[in-house]
């Protein structure tokens, strides 16, 4: 798209004023970021208009800060998150941008003191939102600076672990405009500090508070909150029935309650909890206690709930009855993990609630096709049904879904029964975009031939482990679903190169995981980078093939690839080298790479200037130099050391994969 | 006990020299006339009743337990007698400052034995009360004066008794008949006693006066502060009266007296009760939790209500350098705070981070900012300067300031040079 405008008369563009420009940068940043790039090197005009456009910049490394404010003086919205060591005083160079100033992210920031916070938010008084998620060295200082911003209206502290009551008083008495606080992990705050926060700021809208050591002292303030909709309590064990049975509430306006992972709430104290909020749409139970009839009986009375999450919870057969009495309708339900669950109680439940849109019984092992055959004739209007795992689903239900289904958007069949037929009527949702089969033994190129046909809008799927696979379906997929961002097809032992090949058709992919397929050589990886520009992960491990010829393409053309992993290739150091040299790579895992000698890693680790975390062996440790290592943390790396023995074969015998547990995460 | 005593012997001085004045009066009588001599000798009296109201206040007070309708019994009756023999005033009142003094009981005139004696039994029949008191001295120390348990009386429904200023701040209650030393409590008198004889030694002597023989009349007693315009006091509009006795005493020092009692730790909470103080010590040097006004509160929940109470104050949060030092700490370092937080500027050591810090960036900068090659030295100097911000940030002596502002002159420059 930029090489087209490339060739346009210059004397038409003078005409379009800025506006329009504008317009046309914004369409063209949406898709592909590098064509703002290939845009501003065009010529002298196109780089002061891209300059004088472009908003939000997310850096690699803090010392450039003063050379984007010189280039970009209209930036709103500074993401510093890949910059762990950005210091105060590099801080106060990004705040030379003033008042234009509106968003910025400062996650994971070690060095980053009250001082440069102070600075900050004085030179940009019009800060709305920060971000400093994961600051854990953060003071309460730096958190009495940031009450200075007086505008700031969304504040992300996850895991500040050292600011305690007094930095959020100091937040709660001066960021009064606050809507948006997210304090979850702060382990030092307590009810104190959370309290005051509901009394001084009266415009909070959500608030996060999950394992924060709180207790219902402060829920009453909290649910006074005149416009709160969002309460977000998961893990929050200090809250338990006792201390809810006094609380003092009001009506609210609450919408989402989330009390995931909160084992002392029983259905008394939801009932105490929730008692004013007649307007509730989401309610999120997971992980806590038994959901029982009480439960049940105590979530009816919210006419308004769309939304119902109880995963992991042990489920009685009965509340899944009382569900299906409910005078509401539930759009969304989430049975994942949850013992339980029969196909009577799934029954009852679909029949009242025809209206649901997604739907997920993930590793609900009781329930058979007959759940299926009465999910897929009640529920037309799925977008999402999630059931990996659920073992006692004959083959022929997967064909239900398909002809009953039609909208299907989201599909997760991962270690289920699906063969062949399953997959020719799930083909029949042409919307859908995401197809999980991992570990469908059964479905062979036959099926996905028929996907590819249909199924034009898919953007990820997950073949993992689906073994019956070879390049014809994939070709079939490359060829049908020009829209492929993601696509798993580790341990597909039977593909080949020509799939890759066949893949570099897919213009948008994303993510490749092609683990353990040990037929890849250098030729699909070169294929792979020259065709998918958007490449940011790629993961090649176990495949033995791949050398250095396959990562000089990759150090060419793959100008997006972040992570890659390159454990067990015949990679050496000259391959790595030139990778490191040129890509714009910030995670690299590579153990057992044989032909990698210590210079040559710290070569490349020197080389790769835009490094963020490296997993290497622990043998590595003894043999580079500690002064590097040293160096490379300065740079803002993070080495993992691993000790795991070599495992020279693929194992492509599905006796051997020790998947009981159901809940693989690919 | 030395204050009043002095307060008596001035007073007798006056009384002599009036006496002396009356004397050569009388001398010069024969020259004036007898109108202006009658106007004159009245004047004197009316001088001398004042001062001998004056006098008797002052003995009265060293019998502080004296209950206060019985004292302002006693001087208006001896007043009467005063007046009605003033020149028989200066022996009597000699005799009773010496009876405050040692001894001599006996050679008290007729006048005022009476009156002594109604007032030692006053003091025995208060010791129960007194007793009590004591006991619940502990608990209700800071809290029976402040008015935190408001009882809401009908306004006749007790007795209202006004102590003056200096009963209330004498140092001792309880006074030996016999050698009148003083003392805090009963018992400490009862065991006192057992020196002047056997008669004192026996279980009658010595047992707790019974309180129920003395309180058979009982009207609820309520005391009233002396300070005029006080709240306490009962001329004020909503007045609230004091429980006890103790708690007039805590009331009137707390409000009404310097702080004369500073804390040995911080030298700058001062205390007018020394309860008080001691209770202060105890925390004294611990975690303070401050408020961006300057209260501190011993109790983080006292300062987050404080805080959610008032519009505009917030945490004040204590400077890096007073971490690594907390728990006894520089008075020096404190009494600045202090000065700070009187003055209400808020708590802040603003200069002294602002040089720290910022030299610690730019250190920083230089180590990492400028390494196209990896560099084993720029890196060293990295971790020096890291290591080496700490002491130098912590130390406000002015040669180390000097030292780091040349530091940040350099780093400024080096910051420069990579920028361009």
């Amino acid at each position: 798209m930029a090489k087209s405008i490339k060739h346009q008369n210059h004397s038409y563009l003078e005409l379009l004023n800025e506006e329009i420009l504008f317009l046309i940068l914004d369409h063209l940043s949406i898709n592909d970021h590098l064509a703002l790039k290939s845009f501003s090197l065009t010529c002298k005009s196109f780089h002061s208009i891209e300059s004088h456009h472009r908003r939000f910049v997310k850096l690699l490394r803090p010392e450039f800060i003063p050379c984007i404010l010189r280039r970009y003086p209209f930036l709103s919205h500074l993401d510093l998150s890949l910059c762990p060591r950005v210091t105060d005083f590099q801080l106060q160079t990004a705040s030379f941008l003033g008042s234009s100033l509106l968003s910025l992210k400062l996650t994971s920031c070690k060095f980053v003191t009250g001082l440069g916070v102070s600075d900050l938010v004085s030179k940009c008084p019009n800060l709305v939102e920060l971000d400093l998620s994961n600051a854990t060295e953060l003071s309460d200082s730096a958190a009495a600076a940031i009450a200075g911003a007086k505008n700031l209206e969304r504040l992300l502290m996850v895991r500040c672990k050292r600011v305690s009551d007094m930095g959020i008083g100091c937040i709660a008495v001066g960021c009064q405009n606050l809507k948006r606080i997210s304090l979850k992990w702060c382990l030092r705050v307590t009810d104190l500090g959370v309290g005051l926060l509901a009394l001084k700021c009266k415009d909070l809208h959500s608030l996060d508070l999950s394992y924060v050591p709180i207790t219902e002292k402060s829920l009453e303030p909290i649910l006074q909150l005149p416009y709160l909709e969002d309460l977000v309590l998961v893990g929050c064990l200090g809250i338990d029935d006792d201390g809810l049975a006094s609380l003092n509430k009001g009506r609210t306006l609450l919408k989402t309650l989330d009390l995931s992972n909160c084992q002392n709430i029983s259905h008394t104290g939801l009932a105490n909890l929730t008692r004013g909020a007649g307007c509730l749409k989401e309610i999120i139970l997971a992980y806590g206690s038994t959901v029982t009839l009480d439960v049940a009986r105590c979530l009816q009375k919210f006419s308004m709930l769309q939304c119902l999450k109880l995963d992991g919870c042990q489920v009685t057969c009965s509340s899944l009855k009382m569900i299906g009495n409910w005078s509401g309708s539930l759009k969304e339900l989430s049975l994942s993990k949850c013992r339980g669950v029969t196909d009577e109680g799934i029954a009852s439940v679909v029949k009242k609630h025809t209206q649901l849109r997604k739907l997920d019984i993930t590793c609900c092992r009781k329930i058979t096709s007959v759940s299926i055959d009465c999910i897929t004739s009640s529920c037309t209007a799925l977008t999402s049904l999630k059931m990996e795992a659920c073992s006692h689903i004959s083959k022929g239900a997967f064909v239900l879904i398909g002809q009953r289904c039609r909208v299907l958007e989201e599909l997760d069949v991962t270690d289920n029964d699906v063969d062949d037929e399953g997959l020719k009527s799930i083909s029949r949702c042409s919307r859908i975009s995401c197809l999980k089969l991992g570990i469908c033994l059964d479905i062979t190129d036959e099926g996905l031939i028929q996907i590819g046909l249909h199924c034009s809008k898919l953007k990820e799927i997950d073949l993992y482990r689906a073994i019956r696979i070879s390049d014809g379906g994939i070709a079939s997929i490359a060829e049908g679903c020009p829209a492929l961002e993601l696509i798993n097809i580790a341990y597909c032992d039977q593909v080949t190169d020509a799939s890759l090949i066949s893949l570099s058709k897919c213009s948008r992919l994303k993510a490749l995981e092609a683990r353990g397929c040990s037929s890849f050589t250098s030729e699909g990886v070169a294929a792979i980078a020259a065709g998918c520009g958007q490449l940011s992960f790629l993961d090649i491990k176990k495949c033995f093939n791949i050398d250095n010829s396959g990562m000089i393409p990759l150090a060419r053309y793959s100008l997006n690839l972040k992570q890659i992993n390159l454990s067990y290739c015949s990679v050496t150091d000259t391959g790595l080298l030139a990778l490191a040299s040129r890509s714009p790579l910030q995670n690299i895992t590579m153990l057992h790479l044989a032909g990698l000698s210590p210079n040559g890693l710290a070569a490349a680790l020197l080389a790769c200037r835009g490094l963020k975390k490296v997993k290497l062996h622990e043998s590595f440790k003894a043999q580079l130099p500690q002064s590097l290592l040293d160096h490379m943390e300065s740079r803002g790396c993070v080495f993992h050391w691993r000790d795991k023995a070599f495992q020279p074969q693929v194992d492509t015998d599905p006796s051997q994969w020790n998947l009981q547990t159901g809940s693989r995460q690919p | 006990m030395l204050n009043n005593l002095s307060f008596v012997e001035q007073k007798v001085h006056q009384l002599q020299e009036l006496v002396q004045m009356i004397v050569g009066r009388r001398a010069q009588v024969s020259g004036n006339q007898d109108e202006l001599v009658q106007q004159q000798q009245q004047l004197i009296t009316a001088d001398l009743t004042s001062i001998i109201v004056q006098l008797i206040s002052a003995a009265g007070s060293l019998l502080p337990s004296m209950k206060h309708n019985l004292s302002a019994a006693t001087p208006s009756g001896l007043q009467l007698n005063r007046a009605l023999f003033p020149s028989v005033t200066n022996a009597g009142i000699g005799m009773m400052t010496q009876n405050n003094e040692g001894p001599v009981q006996q050679a008290v005139g007729d006048v005022t034995k009476p009156v002594e004696q109604s007032n030692h039994m006053d003091v025995m029949a208060n010791c129960a009360t007194e007793m009590n008191c004591n006991m619940e001295e502990d608990h209700e120390l800071k809290d029976d004066d402040d008015g935190k348990e408001e009882e809401h009386l009908p306004p006749g429904s007790y007795e209202i008794l006004q102590l003056e200023k200096e009963e209330i701040l004498a140092p001792h209650t309880h006074f030996c008949t016999i050698c009148g030393k003083g003392f805090k409590r009963d018992a400490n008198l009862r065991m006192h006693m057992r020196g002047h004889g056997d008669e004192y030694k026996t279980p009658a002597a010595l047992a707790k006066p019974n309180k129920e023989s003395s309180s058979e009349k009982v009207l609820l007693k309520r005391y009233s502060c002396p300070f005029v315009g006080c709240k306490r006091n009962k001329e004020h509009k909503k007045f609230q009266p004091l429980k006890t006795i103790l708690c007039v005493k805590n009331h009137y020092k707390r409000t009404h007296c310097d702080k004369s009692y500073t804390c040995s730790r911080c030298h700058t909470k001062k205390f007018s009760v020394i309860a008080d103080l001691k209770t202060h010590e105890k925390h004294c040097g611990r975690d303070k939790w401050l408020c961006s006004c300057g209260t501190t509160f011993s109790r983080k929940d006292k300062l987050f209500g404080h805080i959610a109470l008032f519009q505009g104050h917030t945490p004040a949060i204590p400077s890096e350098e007073h971490k690594g030092t907390s728990g006894v700490s520089n008075p020096v370092e404190d009494s600045n705070a202090t000065t700070n937080t009187d003055v209400n500027m808020g708590f802040s050591f603003g200069s002294n981070d602002v040089i720290g810090n910022s030299s610690q960036n730019i250190i920083d900068l230089k180590g990492n900012v400028d390494d196209p090659f990896f560099s084993l030295l720029n890196y060293e100097y990295t971790l020096g300067g890291l290591q080496d911000f700490p002491q130098t940030s912590f130390d406000d002596s002015p040669s180390s300031f000097s030292f780091l502002i040349s530091e940040e002159k350099d780093g400024l420059m080096s910051g420069s040079n990579e920028v361009d």
